[in-house]
Protein backbone atom coordinates (compact mmCIF):
# COMPACT_ATOMS: atom_id res chain seq x y z
CA UNK A 1 0.00 0.00 0.00
CA UNK A 2 1.30 3.05 -1.09
CA UNK A 3 2.39 5.76 1.51
CA UNK A 4 0.03 9.33 1.43
CA UNK A 5 2.33 12.46 2.02
CA UNK A 6 0.36 15.04 4.26
CA UNK A 7 1.60 18.16 5.14
CA UNK A 8 0.28 21.07 7.01
CA UNK A 9 1.53 24.57 6.82
CA UNK A 10 1.21 26.25 10.26
CA UNK A 11 1.47 30.12 10.36
CA UNK A 12 0.96 30.67 13.64
CA UNK A 13 3.15 33.15 15.50
CA UNK A 14 2.99 32.16 19.30
CA UNK A 15 3.79 28.95 21.03
CA UNK A 16 1.71 27.11 21.85
CA UNK A 17 -0.64 28.73 18.79
CA UNK A 18 -4.28 27.83 17.94
CA UNK A 19 -3.35 27.79 14.71
CA UNK A 20 -0.82 25.33 15.01
CA UNK A 21 -3.39 23.48 17.07
CA UNK A 22 -6.02 23.71 14.43
CA UNK A 23 -3.26 22.38 12.30
CA UNK A 24 -2.62 19.14 14.45
CA UNK A 25 -7.12 18.56 14.77
CA UNK A 26 -7.32 18.98 10.38
CA UNK A 27 -3.97 16.78 9.89
CA UNK A 28 -5.51 14.33 12.83
CA UNK A 29 -8.90 14.30 11.29
CA UNK A 30 -7.56 13.35 7.75
CA UNK A 31 -5.01 10.79 8.75
CA UNK A 32 -7.84 8.86 10.73
CA UNK A 33 -10.23 9.08 7.74
CA UNK A 34 -7.42 7.61 5.27
CA UNK A 35 -6.06 5.00 8.13
CA UNK A 36 -9.86 4.03 8.08
CA UNK A 37 -9.36 2.92 4.37
CA UNK A 38 -6.05 1.34 5.60
CA UNK A 39 -4.07 3.89 3.21
CA UNK A 40 -0.23 4.46 5.25
CA UNK A 41 -0.06 8.19 5.81
CA UNK A 42 2.77 9.97 6.45
CA UNK A 43 2.24 13.80 8.13
CA UNK A 44 4.88 16.65 8.40
CA UNK A 45 4.15 20.00 9.97
CA UNK A 46 5.91 23.46 8.49
CA UNK A 47 6.02 25.88 10.94
CA UNK A 48 6.28 29.35 8.81
CA UNK A 49 7.71 30.83 12.18
CA UNK A 50 10.73 29.39 12.14
CA UNK A 51 11.55 29.87 8.41
CA UNK A 52 10.00 33.83 8.90
CA UNK A 53 13.75 35.12 8.17
CA UNK A 54 14.83 33.01 5.72
CA UNK A 55 11.38 33.80 3.73
CA UNK A 56 11.98 37.49 4.07
CA UNK A 57 15.85 36.89 3.11
CA UNK A 58 14.69 34.99 0.00
CA UNK A 59 12.72 38.21 -0.95
CA UNK A 60 15.98 39.71 -0.83
CA UNK A 61 18.24 37.85 -2.81
CA UNK A 62 15.53 35.82 -4.85
CA UNK A 63 16.75 31.91 -3.32
CA UNK A 64 16.10 30.23 -0.78
CA UNK A 65 18.20 28.74 2.12
CA UNK A 66 18.46 25.04 2.56
CA UNK A 67 16.11 25.55 5.48
CA UNK A 68 13.36 26.55 2.99
CA UNK A 69 13.94 25.22 0.48
CA UNK A 70 13.53 21.44 2.25
CA UNK A 71 10.31 23.40 3.54
CA UNK A 72 9.21 24.14 -0.42
CA UNK A 73 10.02 20.90 -1.40
CA UNK A 74 8.04 19.13 1.52
CA UNK A 75 4.86 20.91 0.80
CA UNK A 76 5.07 20.84 -2.70
CA UNK A 77 6.14 17.19 -2.64
CA UNK A 78 2.69 16.54 -0.27
CA UNK A 79 -0.32 14.45 -1.58
CA UNK A 80 -2.59 16.98 0.09
CA UNK A 81 -1.64 20.04 1.73
CA UNK A 82 -3.34 21.71 4.93
CA UNK A 83 -2.91 25.51 5.07
CA UNK A 84 -3.88 27.34 8.43
CA UNK A 85 -3.16 30.84 8.79
CA UNK A 86 -4.06 33.61 11.61
CA UNK A 87 -6.34 36.54 10.50
CA UNK A 88 -4.39 39.37 10.57
CA UNK A 89 -5.48 43.32 9.72
CA UNK A 90 -9.08 41.44 7.54
CA UNK A 91 -6.96 38.75 5.89
CA UNK A 92 -4.25 35.70 5.56
CA UNK A 93 -1.28 36.86 7.60
CA UNK A 94 1.56 38.63 5.62
CA UNK A 95 4.16 35.77 6.60
CA UNK A 96 1.03 33.02 5.11
CA UNK A 97 1.42 35.24 1.88
CA UNK A 98 5.01 35.48 2.17
CA UNK A 99 5.31 31.53 1.87
CA UNK A 100 3.55 30.69 -0.89
CA UNK A 101 4.92 33.76 -2.81
CA UNK A 102 8.13 31.89 -2.72
CA UNK A 103 6.51 28.39 -4.10
CA UNK A 104 5.99 28.10 -8.20
CA UNK A 105 2.84 28.63 -9.15
CA UNK A 106 2.06 25.57 -10.83
CA UNK A 107 3.86 23.23 -8.30
CA UNK A 108 0.44 22.89 -6.36
CA UNK A 109 -1.65 22.25 -9.70
CA UNK A 110 -4.20 19.52 -8.83
CA UNK A 111 -3.01 19.32 -5.34
CA UNK A 112 -5.94 18.93 -2.69
CA UNK A 113 -5.59 21.72 -0.17
CA UNK A 114 -7.85 22.19 2.65
CA UNK A 115 -7.51 25.64 4.48
CA UNK A 116 -8.21 26.38 7.99
CA UNK A 117 -8.26 30.01 9.96
CA UNK A 118 -7.97 31.10 13.57
CA UNK A 119 -9.06 34.80 14.89
CA UNK A 120 -10.04 36.48 18.06
CA UNK A 121 -13.70 36.34 16.89
CA UNK A 122 -15.78 34.82 14.89
CA UNK A 123 -16.39 37.41 12.49
CA UNK A 124 -13.46 37.18 10.15
CA UNK A 125 -14.56 33.77 9.37
CA UNK A 126 -15.17 34.86 5.67
CA UNK A 127 -11.51 35.33 4.92
CA UNK A 128 -11.41 31.19 4.29
CA UNK A 129 -14.13 32.06 1.50
CA UNK A 130 -12.51 35.48 0.58
CA UNK A 131 -8.84 35.39 1.08
CA UNK A 132 -7.59 31.58 0.72
CA UNK A 133 -9.83 30.30 -1.30
CA UNK A 134 -9.02 32.69 -4.33
CA UNK A 135 -5.30 32.58 -3.12
CA UNK A 136 -5.42 28.75 -3.90
CA UNK A 137 -7.62 28.77 -6.83
CA UNK A 138 -4.82 30.69 -8.57
CA UNK A 139 -2.57 28.14 -7.96
CA UNK A 140 -4.78 25.55 -9.48
CA UNK A 141 -5.42 23.52 -6.37
CA UNK A 142 -8.32 21.60 -5.64
CA UNK A 143 -9.85 23.33 -1.97
CA UNK A 144 -11.82 21.15 -0.02
CA UNK A 145 -15.62 22.13 -0.13
CA UNK A 146 -15.35 22.09 3.55
CA UNK A 147 -13.20 24.68 5.67
CA UNK A 148 -12.50 25.44 9.23
CA UNK A 149 -12.37 28.72 11.23
CA UNK A 150 -11.62 28.54 14.36
CA UNK A 151 -12.18 32.29 16.72
CA UNK A 152 -11.09 32.04 20.15
CA UNK A 153 -14.66 30.77 21.42
CA UNK A 154 -15.00 27.62 19.49
CA UNK A 155 -12.14 26.15 21.42
CA UNK A 156 -14.29 26.29 24.82
CA UNK A 157 -17.90 25.72 23.17
CA UNK A 158 -19.90 23.15 21.54
CA UNK A 159 -22.30 23.41 18.80
CA UNK A 160 -25.64 24.66 18.88
CA UNK A 161 -29.08 24.39 17.38
CA UNK A 162 -27.65 26.36 14.32
CA UNK A 163 -24.58 25.68 13.78
CA UNK A 164 -21.79 22.15 14.03
CA UNK A 165 -18.95 22.55 17.05
CA UNK A 166 -15.83 22.97 16.22
CA UNK A 167 -14.67 18.96 16.06
CA UNK A 168 -17.14 17.95 14.16
CA UNK A 169 -16.65 20.74 11.37
CA UNK A 170 -12.89 19.69 11.59
CA UNK A 171 -14.02 15.93 11.28
CA UNK A 172 -15.95 17.00 7.80
CA UNK A 173 -13.49 18.91 6.57
CA UNK A 174 -10.92 16.44 7.56
CA UNK A 175 -13.02 13.51 5.79
CA UNK A 176 -13.78 15.69 2.37
CA UNK A 177 -9.88 16.11 2.38
CA UNK A 178 -8.77 13.07 3.14
CA UNK A 179 -10.72 11.51 0.32
CA UNK A 180 -10.10 13.85 -2.26
CA UNK A 181 -6.00 12.87 -1.72
CA UNK A 182 -7.05 8.90 -1.79
CA UNK A 183 -9.00 10.08 -5.17
CA UNK A 184 -6.01 11.55 -6.79
CA UNK A 185 -3.20 9.26 -8.14
CA UNK A 186 -0.20 9.65 -6.48
CA UNK A 187 2.33 12.08 -7.41
CA UNK A 188 5.73 11.44 -9.51
CA UNK A 189 8.24 13.54 -8.73
CA UNK A 190 9.47 14.94 -12.28
CA UNK A 191 12.28 15.53 -14.07
CA UNK A 192 13.65 18.80 -15.58
CA UNK A 193 12.10 17.94 -19.24
CA UNK A 194 13.82 19.09 -22.23
CA UNK A 195 12.13 20.57 -25.07
CA UNK A 196 14.49 19.44 -28.14
CA UNK A 197 15.93 22.76 -29.87
CA UNK A 198 14.21 21.16 -33.05
CA UNK A 199 10.91 21.60 -31.17
CA UNK A 200 11.49 25.01 -29.62
CA UNK A 201 12.25 26.06 -33.61
CA UNK A 202 9.24 24.21 -34.88
CA UNK A 203 6.92 26.14 -32.48
CA UNK A 204 8.41 29.29 -34.11
CA UNK A 205 7.82 27.61 -37.77
CA UNK A 206 11.40 28.70 -38.19
CA UNK A 207 13.62 26.60 -40.54
CA UNK B 1 41.94 29.18 -20.14
CA UNK B 2 40.96 32.92 -20.33
CA UNK B 3 40.53 35.36 -17.24
CA UNK B 4 38.50 38.68 -17.15
CA UNK B 5 36.24 40.93 -15.67
CA UNK B 6 32.52 41.46 -16.54
CA UNK B 7 30.62 44.83 -15.47
CA UNK B 8 27.24 45.46 -14.59
CA UNK B 9 27.53 49.68 -15.03
CA UNK B 10 25.96 50.23 -11.76
CA UNK B 11 26.15 53.66 -10.82
CA UNK B 12 25.43 53.08 -7.07
CA UNK B 13 26.64 55.52 -4.00
CA UNK B 14 29.48 54.08 -2.43
CA UNK B 15 28.19 53.51 1.59
CA UNK B 16 31.18 54.26 3.20
CA UNK B 17 31.11 58.32 1.79
CA UNK B 18 27.84 58.77 0.62
CA UNK B 19 29.49 59.61 -3.03
CA UNK B 20 27.46 58.78 -5.71
CA UNK B 21 29.84 59.19 -8.88
CA UNK B 22 28.09 60.77 -12.00
CA UNK B 23 27.42 58.85 -15.60
CA UNK B 24 29.90 60.57 -17.09
CA UNK B 25 32.58 59.49 -13.86
CA UNK B 26 31.08 56.03 -14.29
CA UNK B 27 31.60 55.54 -17.68
CA UNK B 28 35.18 56.84 -17.97
CA UNK B 29 36.03 55.08 -14.98
CA UNK B 30 34.82 51.66 -16.84
CA UNK B 31 37.01 52.65 -19.39
CA UNK B 32 40.06 53.22 -16.76
CA UNK B 33 38.96 49.50 -15.39
CA UNK B 34 39.16 47.76 -18.48
CA UNK B 35 42.53 49.02 -19.21
CA UNK B 36 43.90 48.03 -16.51
CA UNK B 37 42.62 44.69 -17.23
CA UNK B 38 45.09 44.71 -19.80
CA UNK B 39 47.42 46.14 -18.17
CA UNK B 40 47.57 43.30 -15.34
CA UNK B 41 47.45 40.62 -17.98
CA UNK B 42 44.01 39.41 -17.86
CA UNK B 43 41.89 38.24 -20.78
CA UNK B 44 38.84 39.82 -21.19
CA UNK B 45 36.79 42.77 -20.63
CA UNK B 46 32.63 41.85 -20.84
CA UNK B 47 30.17 44.83 -20.39
CA UNK B 48 26.56 44.62 -19.34
CA UNK B 49 23.88 46.10 -21.25
CA UNK B 50 20.91 48.06 -19.43
CA UNK B 51 18.31 50.84 -20.83
CA UNK B 52 16.98 52.25 -17.41
CA UNK B 53 18.96 54.07 -14.96
CA UNK B 54 21.07 53.52 -12.40
CA UNK B 55 23.05 51.51 -15.04
CA UNK B 56 25.21 53.30 -17.78
CA UNK B 57 26.11 51.06 -20.48
CA UNK B 58 23.21 51.20 -23.06
CA UNK B 59 25.74 51.57 -25.76
CA UNK B 60 27.79 48.56 -25.46
CA UNK B 61 29.64 48.94 -28.87
CA UNK B 62 30.61 52.54 -28.36
CA UNK B 63 32.20 51.73 -25.07
CA UNK B 64 33.70 48.45 -26.17
CA UNK B 65 34.82 50.18 -29.66
CA UNK B 66 36.63 52.34 -27.19
CA UNK B 67 38.30 50.47 -25.25
CA UNK B 68 39.27 48.42 -28.60
CA UNK B 69 41.04 51.34 -30.10
CA UNK B 70 42.98 51.84 -26.74
CA UNK B 71 43.91 47.79 -26.35
CA UNK B 72 46.31 45.81 -27.98
CA UNK B 73 45.24 41.90 -26.42
CA UNK B 74 42.19 42.32 -24.36
CA UNK B 75 39.26 40.48 -25.63
CA UNK B 76 36.19 42.46 -26.02
CA UNK B 77 32.94 41.09 -24.65
CA UNK B 78 29.26 40.97 -23.10
CA UNK B 79 27.64 40.29 -20.32
CA UNK B 80 24.90 40.16 -21.90
CA UNK B 81 23.81 41.63 -24.98
CA UNK B 82 19.56 41.38 -24.98
CA UNK B 83 19.14 39.21 -27.83
CA UNK B 84 15.20 39.22 -26.96
CA UNK B 85 14.74 43.57 -27.15
CA UNK B 86 17.35 44.35 -29.80
CA UNK B 87 17.15 43.37 -33.65
CA UNK B 88 19.05 41.09 -34.53
CA UNK B 89 20.01 42.63 -37.46
CA UNK B 90 21.59 45.55 -35.64
CA UNK B 91 23.20 43.56 -33.39
CA UNK B 92 24.99 41.55 -36.82
CA UNK B 93 26.30 44.83 -37.54
CA UNK B 94 27.28 46.44 -34.79
CA UNK B 95 29.33 43.55 -33.20
CA UNK B 96 30.52 42.59 -37.06
CA UNK B 97 31.99 46.49 -37.05
CA UNK B 98 33.49 45.83 -34.02
CA UNK B 99 35.13 42.83 -34.95
CA UNK B 100 37.17 44.91 -38.24
CA UNK B 101 37.67 47.46 -35.75
CA UNK B 102 39.33 45.75 -32.45
CA UNK B 103 41.03 42.64 -35.33
CA UNK B 104 38.64 40.43 -34.21
CA UNK B 105 39.11 40.44 -30.04
CA UNK B 106 35.21 40.25 -29.98
CA UNK B 107 33.24 38.10 -29.01
CA UNK B 108 29.59 38.20 -27.46
CA UNK B 109 27.11 36.80 -24.65
CA UNK B 110 23.79 36.39 -25.57
CA UNK B 111 20.86 37.23 -22.23
CA UNK B 112 17.32 37.31 -22.01
CA UNK B 113 17.39 41.03 -19.69
CA UNK B 114 15.22 40.52 -16.54
CA UNK B 115 13.96 44.17 -16.17
CA UNK B 116 10.49 43.66 -16.87
CA UNK B 117 9.77 47.46 -18.87
CA UNK B 118 12.66 47.16 -21.24
CA UNK B 119 10.82 44.13 -23.56
CA UNK B 120 7.73 46.87 -23.91
CA UNK B 121 10.10 50.10 -24.18
CA UNK B 122 11.81 48.48 -27.03
CA UNK B 123 8.01 47.15 -28.23
CA UNK B 124 8.29 43.02 -26.64
CA UNK B 125 6.46 41.21 -24.72
CA UNK B 126 8.34 39.98 -21.52
CA UNK B 127 6.13 36.35 -21.65
CA UNK B 128 8.09 35.93 -25.09
CA UNK B 129 11.25 36.17 -23.36
CA UNK B 130 12.51 32.46 -24.65
CA UNK B 131 11.04 32.21 -27.85
CA UNK B 132 12.43 35.87 -28.77
CA UNK B 133 16.01 34.56 -27.70
CA UNK B 134 15.18 31.96 -29.85
CA UNK B 135 14.00 33.48 -32.92
CA UNK B 136 16.12 36.35 -32.80
CA UNK B 137 19.49 34.55 -32.62
CA UNK B 138 18.48 32.34 -35.68
CA UNK B 139 18.57 35.08 -37.63
CA UNK B 140 21.39 36.76 -36.11
CA UNK B 141 23.07 33.30 -36.60
CA UNK B 142 22.08 33.15 -40.35
CA UNK B 143 22.81 37.02 -40.87
CA UNK B 144 26.65 36.42 -40.16
CA UNK B 145 26.86 33.10 -41.93
CA UNK B 146 24.96 33.65 -45.32
CA UNK B 147 25.62 36.25 -47.39
CA UNK B 148 22.32 36.94 -48.55
CA UNK B 149 19.66 36.32 -45.79
CA UNK B 150 15.91 35.66 -46.75
CA UNK B 151 13.94 35.77 -43.56
CA UNK B 152 10.25 35.21 -41.99
CA UNK B 153 9.54 35.19 -38.15
CA UNK B 154 7.17 35.48 -35.85
CA UNK B 155 8.60 38.83 -34.09
CA UNK B 156 10.60 40.90 -36.62
CA UNK B 157 9.54 41.63 -40.41
CA UNK B 158 10.48 39.84 -43.08
CA UNK B 159 14.16 40.12 -45.12
CA UNK B 160 14.36 39.64 -48.28
CA UNK B 161 17.44 39.18 -50.10
CA UNK B 162 19.17 41.37 -47.31
CA UNK B 163 22.81 41.38 -46.64
CA UNK B 164 24.32 41.97 -43.48
CA UNK B 165 27.12 44.89 -43.14
CA UNK B 166 30.13 44.70 -42.66
CA UNK B 167 30.31 40.50 -43.17
CA UNK B 168 32.31 39.14 -40.13
CA UNK B 169 35.77 39.76 -39.89
CA UNK B 170 37.39 37.15 -42.67
CA UNK B 171 34.30 35.34 -42.78
CA UNK B 172 34.52 34.46 -39.02
CA UNK B 173 31.21 35.20 -36.96
CA UNK B 174 32.06 36.49 -33.43
CA UNK B 175 32.40 33.38 -31.05
CA UNK B 176 29.09 33.25 -28.81
CA UNK B 177 28.23 32.40 -25.36
CA UNK B 178 24.48 31.82 -24.36
CA UNK B 179 24.27 33.08 -20.69
CA UNK B 180 21.29 31.99 -18.11
CA UNK B 181 20.52 31.36 -14.50
CA UNK B 182 18.21 28.54 -14.49
CA UNK B 183 16.77 28.07 -18.02
CA UNK B 184 17.18 24.75 -19.77
CA UNK B 185 15.60 25.78 -22.90
CA UNK B 186 18.70 28.50 -23.29
CA UNK B 187 21.35 25.53 -22.22
CA UNK B 188 19.79 23.38 -25.37
CA UNK B 189 20.26 26.62 -27.01
CA UNK B 190 23.89 26.75 -26.56
CA UNK B 191 24.08 22.89 -27.22
CA UNK B 192 22.42 22.76 -30.40
CA UNK B 193 24.46 25.41 -31.92
CA UNK B 194 27.87 24.35 -30.56
CA UNK B 195 28.12 27.34 -28.88
CA UNK B 196 29.43 28.72 -25.07
CA UNK B 197 27.09 28.04 -21.91
CA UNK B 198 28.16 30.98 -19.86
CA UNK B 199 26.97 30.15 -16.03
CA UNK B 200 26.39 33.91 -14.28
CA UNK B 201 27.52 31.81 -11.53
CA UNK B 202 27.25 34.86 -8.66
CA UNK B 203 24.22 36.09 -6.64
CA UNK B 204 22.92 32.49 -6.87
CA UNK B 205 23.69 29.15 -5.20
CA UNK B 206 25.77 27.04 -6.96
CA UNK B 207 23.60 23.90 -7.83
CA UNK B 208 22.01 25.89 -10.15
CA UNK B 209 24.95 26.18 -12.21
CA UNK B 210 25.78 22.81 -11.67
CA UNK B 211 22.24 21.90 -13.03
CA UNK B 212 22.68 23.96 -15.83
CA UNK B 213 26.26 22.66 -16.91
CA UNK B 214 25.65 19.18 -17.07
CA UNK B 215 22.41 19.75 -19.24
CA UNK B 216 24.29 21.89 -21.54
CA UNK B 217 27.73 19.63 -21.50
CA UNK B 218 24.99 16.24 -22.42
CA UNK B 219 23.27 18.59 -24.77
CA UNK B 220 26.36 19.47 -26.56
CA UNK B 221 27.17 16.08 -27.18
CA UNK B 222 24.28 14.85 -28.19
CA UNK B 223 24.22 17.49 -31.01
CA UNK B 224 27.25 15.82 -32.05
CA UNK B 225 29.75 18.88 -31.50
CA UNK B 226 32.32 16.97 -29.76
CA UNK B 227 32.22 15.07 -26.12
CA UNK B 228 30.54 16.16 -22.60
CA UNK B 229 34.01 17.20 -21.90
CA UNK B 230 34.61 19.32 -24.37
CA UNK B 231 31.69 21.71 -24.68
CA UNK B 232 32.27 25.47 -23.94
CA UNK B 233 32.04 26.73 -20.64
CA UNK B 234 32.35 29.86 -18.54
CA UNK B 235 31.70 30.98 -15.40
CA UNK B 236 30.87 34.30 -13.47
CA UNK B 237 32.41 34.92 -9.84
CA UNK B 238 32.73 37.47 -7.27
CA UNK B 239 36.01 38.31 -5.09
CA UNK B 240 36.68 41.31 -3.07
CA UNK B 241 40.52 40.54 -1.35
CA UNK B 242 43.04 41.90 1.09
CA UNK B 243 45.71 40.26 2.01
CA UNK B 244 44.43 39.29 4.79
CA UNK B 245 41.06 37.61 4.91
CA UNK B 246 39.88 39.64 8.36
CA UNK B 247 40.53 43.18 6.28
CA UNK B 248 38.60 41.70 3.32
CA UNK B 249 35.62 41.30 5.27
CA UNK B 250 35.57 44.66 7.00
CA UNK B 251 36.15 46.42 4.02
CA UNK B 252 34.42 44.70 1.93
CA UNK B 253 31.25 44.44 4.34
CA UNK B 254 29.58 47.80 4.12
CA UNK B 255 29.23 47.40 0.24
CA UNK B 256 28.05 44.01 1.18
CA UNK B 257 25.24 45.11 3.58
CA UNK B 258 24.19 48.15 0.85
CA UNK B 259 24.36 46.29 -2.35
CA UNK B 260 21.70 46.51 -4.65
CA UNK B 261 21.37 43.20 -5.46
CA UNK B 262 21.62 41.76 -1.74
CA UNK B 263 21.85 44.23 0.56
CA UNK B 264 19.87 44.61 3.72
CA UNK B 265 19.15 40.62 3.55
CA UNK B 266 21.73 37.83 4.50
CA UNK B 267 24.99 38.56 6.24
CA UNK B 268 28.11 38.45 4.09
CA UNK B 269 29.23 35.30 5.64
CA UNK B 270 25.70 33.41 4.98
CA UNK B 271 25.80 34.78 1.10
CA UNK B 272 28.99 33.38 1.19
CA UNK B 273 28.18 30.08 2.12
CA UNK B 274 25.25 29.83 -0.09
CA UNK B 275 26.87 31.51 -3.70
CA UNK B 276 30.36 31.45 -4.89
CA UNK B 277 31.17 35.44 -3.57
CA UNK B 278 34.42 35.18 -1.79
CA UNK B 279 35.89 37.94 0.14
CA UNK B 280 39.48 37.34 1.52
CA UNK B 281 42.98 36.70 1.16
CA UNK B 282 44.40 36.23 -2.71
CA UNK B 283 44.64 32.19 -1.76
CA UNK B 284 41.30 31.92 -0.33
CA UNK B 285 40.08 32.98 -3.87
CA UNK B 286 42.39 30.55 -5.88
CA UNK B 287 40.99 27.56 -3.80
CA UNK B 288 37.50 28.82 -4.01
CA UNK B 289 38.40 29.33 -7.56
CA UNK B 290 39.83 25.54 -8.16
CA UNK B 291 36.88 24.39 -6.61
CA UNK B 292 34.42 25.83 -9.17
CA UNK B 293 35.66 23.03 -11.64
CA UNK B 294 34.68 19.98 -8.99
CA UNK B 295 30.96 20.93 -9.95
CA UNK B 296 31.47 21.99 -13.37
CA UNK B 297 34.13 20.50 -15.00
CA UNK B 298 37.24 21.76 -16.65
CA UNK B 299 35.96 25.09 -18.16
CA UNK B 300 37.19 27.74 -20.29
CA UNK B 301 36.14 30.98 -19.41
CA UNK B 302 36.23 32.70 -15.60
CA UNK B 303 34.86 36.30 -15.58
CA UNK B 304 34.55 37.84 -12.38
CA UNK B 305 32.76 40.92 -10.93
CA UNK B 306 34.87 43.55 -9.13
CA UNK B 307 33.48 47.07 -9.77
CA UNK B 308 29.81 46.95 -8.19
CA UNK B 309 28.01 48.07 -5.11
CA UNK B 310 29.40 51.24 -5.24
CA UNK B 311 33.06 50.28 -4.80
CA UNK B 312 35.42 53.76 -5.77
CA UNK B 313 37.44 53.53 -8.95
CA UNK B 314 40.80 53.10 -6.17
CA UNK B 315 39.82 49.94 -4.66
CA UNK B 316 38.92 48.64 -8.11
CA UNK B 317 41.96 49.07 -9.44
CA UNK B 318 43.90 47.75 -6.15
CA UNK B 319 41.40 44.57 -6.90
CA UNK B 320 42.39 44.38 -10.90
CA UNK B 321 46.27 44.50 -9.34
CA UNK B 322 45.90 41.23 -6.77
CA UNK B 323 43.59 39.37 -9.42
CA UNK B 324 46.57 40.25 -12.03
CA UNK B 325 49.77 39.66 -9.62
CA UNK B 326 48.80 36.79 -7.50
CA UNK B 327 45.54 34.77 -8.41
CA UNK B 328 45.59 34.82 -12.20
CA UNK B 329 48.74 33.44 -12.77
CA UNK B 330 48.27 30.45 -10.09
CA UNK B 331 44.99 29.73 -11.67
CA UNK B 332 46.25 29.55 -14.98
CA UNK B 333 48.78 27.05 -14.11
CA UNK B 334 46.70 24.86 -11.80
CA UNK B 335 43.57 24.99 -14.08
CA UNK B 336 46.24 24.21 -17.05
CA UNK B 337 47.79 20.86 -15.08
CA UNK B 338 44.56 19.44 -14.34
CA UNK B 339 43.05 19.89 -17.45
CA UNK B 340 42.73 16.86 -19.85
CA UNK B 341 44.13 16.13 -23.14
CA UNK B 342 41.61 17.00 -26.21
CA UNK B 343 39.40 19.57 -23.51
CA UNK B 344 40.16 23.02 -25.10
CA UNK B 345 41.64 25.73 -23.22
CA UNK B 346 40.08 28.19 -24.73
CA UNK B 347 36.59 28.91 -27.03
CA UNK B 348 36.98 28.94 -30.51
CA UNK B 349 37.53 32.53 -31.24
CA UNK B 350 38.54 34.65 -33.62
CA UNK B 351 42.89 34.07 -34.57
CA UNK B 352 42.30 30.56 -34.09
CA UNK B 353 39.36 29.59 -36.43
CA UNK B 354 40.64 31.58 -39.18
CA UNK B 355 44.15 29.54 -38.66
CA UNK B 356 41.97 26.51 -39.17
CA UNK B 357 40.54 27.39 -41.71
CA UNK B 358 43.28 28.23 -43.94
CA UNK B 359 44.84 25.01 -43.39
Amino acid sequence: MQTLKLVAVSAGLSSPSSTRLLADRLLQAARYRLAEQEYAVDVQVVELRDLAVDIAKNFVTGFPSAALQEAIDTVTGADGVIAVTPVFTASYSGLFKSFFDLIDPAALTGVPVLVGATGGTARHSLVLDHALRPLFAYLRALVAPTAVYAASEDWGSGGDAYTDGLPSRINRAGSEFADMVAARPSRNADEDEIVPFERQLADLRLD
Amino acid sequence: MQFGIFTVGDVTTDPTTGRTPTEHERIKNTVAIALKAEEVGLDVFATGEHHNPPFVPSSPTTLLGHIAARTENLILSTSTTLITTNDPVKIAEDYATLQHLADGRVDLMMGRGNTGPVYPWFGQDIRQGIPLAIEHYALLHKLWREDVVDWEGKFRSALQGFTSTPRPLDGVPPFVWHGSIRSPEIAEQAAYYGDGFFANHIFWPKHHTEKMVRLYRQRYAHYGHGTPEQAIVGLGGQVFMRKNSQDAVRDFRPYFDNAPVYGHGPTLEEFSRETPLTVGSPQEVIERTLSFRDYVGDYQRQLFLVDHAGLPLKTVLEQLDILGEEVVPVLRKEFASLRPAGVPATAPLHPAVLASKEV
